[in-house]
């Protein structure tokens, strides 16, 4: 299947989970990153429940403390 | 009020355009924009505030002009090292423009004095260094039905979001809570490249500007990412909703400051 994720067109194995594609994707301070699964955040207690369908686009947003 | 020779030759690059004009700067004249946060974020966006004719701007900060400040805060000038941060900003603000009224507030903003610092700004900045102080100007904000524009940075990327009370998620809404103490890395810890606190700052300004004129469309229900190794904008839409996704916030959460130098 083909999946957007960050803007970019990726191919995903079938049933590929939020968690998996966290690793996948070498997210930063993972435990932390918010994700949203098209036009919904998608709740940490459920990355590894959650399956990616084809032609979903996935965003992670990052916590970004500094500005001092 | 009638500009005076002065003011029209200062505001002429604003004037000349159709989406400022008169009447534009009139309102500018007559905003006022708090920043909290004298530093990497603040600054420019207080500098280009002051420049704008934004008629009132507070700025909050508790901490004093350090050397390690100056490689990107740009209000402040070895001069100013030991200087209270918001003096040396209201300094540089006066010079800039004398038709600003400065207000400065040397204190930490906690959950007893937020409130009562921003009910009388039209729109605040977040430019501080860390995720308490984050959440509670998010908090604040949400409760007392100020926009606000919220931004981080660190190393060579930087982002924003802006909200307006009923349209768009707020900081909240996206990030739920503050991570624990030093999970995520701060300015001081991870370094930041100067020139970001540029980029994402006047940004920030910019969000102010044109929701003072009504210009444009803001970053409400969207974060703007920028990272400077690849030169890329990002605009994510963020998941939209008629109400808040937290529960309903009735009182501040009194968050401890952390002991975040280089604020």
């Amino acid at each position: 299947m083909t999946i957007t994720v960050a803007g970019l067109k990726k191919e995903g194995a079938d049933g590929l989970s939020v968690a998996q594609l966290i690793i996948n994707e070498n997210v930063e301070t993972p435990q932390y990153v918010t994700v949203s699964v098209n036009d919904e955040f998608i709740a940490g207690d459920e990355f590894e429940s959650a399956a990616l369908q084809d032609g979903d686009s996935v965003e992670f947003l990052y916590f970004m403390g500094g500005g001092q | 009020m009638a500009f005076t020779n002065e003011q029209l030759e200062r505001y002429s690059r604003h004037i000349i355009l159709k989406e400022v004009g008169s009447r534009g700067q009139k309102k500018l004249l007559n905003s006022s924009v708090l920043i909290i946060g004298a530093g990497g974020l603040g600054a420019p966006a207080a500098m280009y505030l002051a420049a704008a004719g934004v008629g009132t701007i507070g700025i909050a900060d508790a901490d004093e002009v350090d050397l390690s400040n100056l490689q990107r805060q740009i209000i402040h000038a070895t001069k100013d090292i030991g200087k209270p941060k918001v003096e040396s900003a209201r300094e540089t603000m006066e010079a800039m423009n004398p038709d600003v009224t400065v207000k400065t507030y040397h204190t930490f903003v906690t959950s007893d004095n937020i409130l009562e610092l921003i009910k009388d700004y039209d729109f605040i900045i977040d430019g501080t260094d860390n995720f308490l102080a984050k959440f509670l100007i998010n908090d604040a904000c949400v409760m007392a039905k100020k926009p606000f524009s919220h931004a981080g940075i660190i190393r060579f990327k930087g982002q924003l979001m802006t909200y307006v009370p009923g349209e768009g998620p707020c900081y909240r809404c996206v990030f739920k809570n503050p991570p624990p103490k030093d999970a995520v890395p701060t300015c001081k810890q991870a370094g930041v490249i100067g020139a970001m606190g540029g980029v994402i700052g006047s940004l920030q300004a910019m969000e102010a500007v044109k929701y003072i004129l009504g210009v444009g469309d803001l970053l409400t229900g969207y974060l703007l990412t920028f990272d400077a190794i690849t030169m890329e904008f990002r605009k994510i839409k963020l998941p939209s909703g008629e109400k808040h996704l937290h529960p309903e916030i009735t009182e501040l959460i009194d968050y401890e400051q952390t002991e975040c130098e280089g604020i």
